[in-house]
């Protein structure tokens, strides 16, 4: 019993001070309630084809129906996901996905003609488009090459009681519901999905990887 | 020199020439004629990972970190952070201590396996990748408050919601239509 109210003291002491949204939906004041703010990102094998990766970006998280309809990419953001072949969590492949006049374009995986926090615009090597998939159409797939691509709102993939975490958080409970209750039920994303084979990024082995947002300069 | 003088310009022209012809060819092909560059705003490798460990003033600094730089500007944080969320951490189910645990964490990209399953967790792999079904949030409270073997403070270590609320598709996107 004592252990227990150290240990909730523990947390309400250290968190209660933070902004804190799950996975990374509204983390940081910088981007919250921007068209840059990243809320997740998955990264796995296809479901289709073994020899393909699977990468995911969600960006505007917790959109309500209404909301969804008249969300849109900024066409100043780039997304950019970051694929690590060598173990130095340095970007040796990039794909970049630009937002213009209702369409998406993907281009790579492409060496990067910078690494780190700036990032400039590969066009000179694989890039696929489609039209940006408005609320309530079927998806647009573009594919090019081995690569496919899809650009527009879903329902947001990501599942936890943030709400009860944030009653522990603020020592109004002392542990998790059971069953829980999923905050983010009914709430939709913009979701960027690229398809890409193995063999375009590394082969096998490893890779590290990440996505970032990235506003025109 | 006037014949040297001669073959410069037609050099200069011969440039001149082939930069023009090398803007029209950008134009026929809707290519950006600058190079467009960008700054980042907003990063993420593991799922919470900023929103868990990173402090209040120092989120947007983390999102705007390169990730090979993290690790040696946030590890020693993360490690008090840690041990303010749970003050008995020891090891957790992965064996790693304290320092180990957030040195890994604190370089916040996602590890992807190229040769075969890849999810979070699924009891047997770990960390090879990140699907749209794992429970990554039951998983990363595991690893805080479980313990050494997965069994301290149940009631932290798993917020009970372990599947999201529609199915994902079998083809690509994958991702459930919007609601």
């Amino acid at each position: 019993m004592k252990k227990k109210t150290i240990l909730s003291l523990g947390i309400l002491a250290l968190l209660a001070t933070a902004i804190v949204y799950a996975a990374d939906h509204i983390d940081a004041p910088g981007v919250t309630g921007t068209s840059s703010d990243i809320t997740d990102y998955y990264a796995f094998q296809s479901p289709e084809n073994n020899s393909n990766i699977v990468f995911v970006a969600n960006l505007q998280g917790l959109l309500s129906p209404s909301a969804s309809t008249s969300a849109a990419f900024d066409e100043n953001v780039m997304v950019e996901f970051n694929i690590d072949t060598n173990g130095d969590a340095m970007e040796d492949l990039v794909i970049q996905c630009t937002f213009k006049d209702g369409m998406v374009t993907a281009y790579g995986p492409v060496a990067p003609i910078a690494t780190g926090t700036s990032s400039t615009l590969v066009t000179t090597g694989t890039s696929v488009s489609t039209n940006i998939t408005t609320y309530g159409s079927a998806a647009s797939i573009g594919s090019e090459g081995g690569i496919k691509l899809f650009a527009g709102p879903r329902d947001d993939p990501f599942f936890m009681d943030f709400a009860q975490y944030g009653e522990i958080i603020g020592g109004n409970a002392s542990s998790f519901n059971d069953p829980g209750a999923d905050t983010f039920a009914g709430t939709n994303v913009m979701s960027v999905v690229v398809e890409v084979p193995k063999s375009m990024i590394g082969g096998s082995g490893t890779i590290n990887t990440w996505v970032t947002s990235n506003r025109e300069q | 020199m006037k014949i040297i003088n001669n073959k410069i310009w037609m050099l200069a022209a011969a440039l001149l020439l082939s930069v023009g012809f090398t803007s029209c060819s950008d134009d026929d092909d809707e290519m950006p004629e600058m190079p467009v560059n960008y700054a980042q705003e907003d990063q993420m490798g593991r799922p919470a990972i900023n929103t868990v460990f990173v402090s209040s003033s120092m989120k947007d600094n983390f999102n705007t970190t390169a990730p090979s730089a993290q690790g040696a500007a946030y590890q020693a944080a993360f490690e008090s952070r840690l041990l303010a969320l749970n003050p008995n951490y020891s090891t957790n189910a992965l064996g790693m201590d304290a320092t180990t645990f957030t040195t890994a964490l604190a370089t916040d990209v996602l590890s992807v396996s190229l040769d075969g399953t890849t999810t979070f967790f699924d009891g047997t792999n770990v960390l090879t990748g990140r699907a749209l079904a794992d429970d990554v949030i039951s998983v990363e409270l595991l690893l805080i408050f479980g313990g050494p073997d997965g069994t301290a403070n149940p009631g932290l270590s798993d917020d009970n919601v372990d599947a999201n609320d529609k199915a994902f598709l079998s083809s690509f996107p994958y991702l459930a239509t919007p609601w």
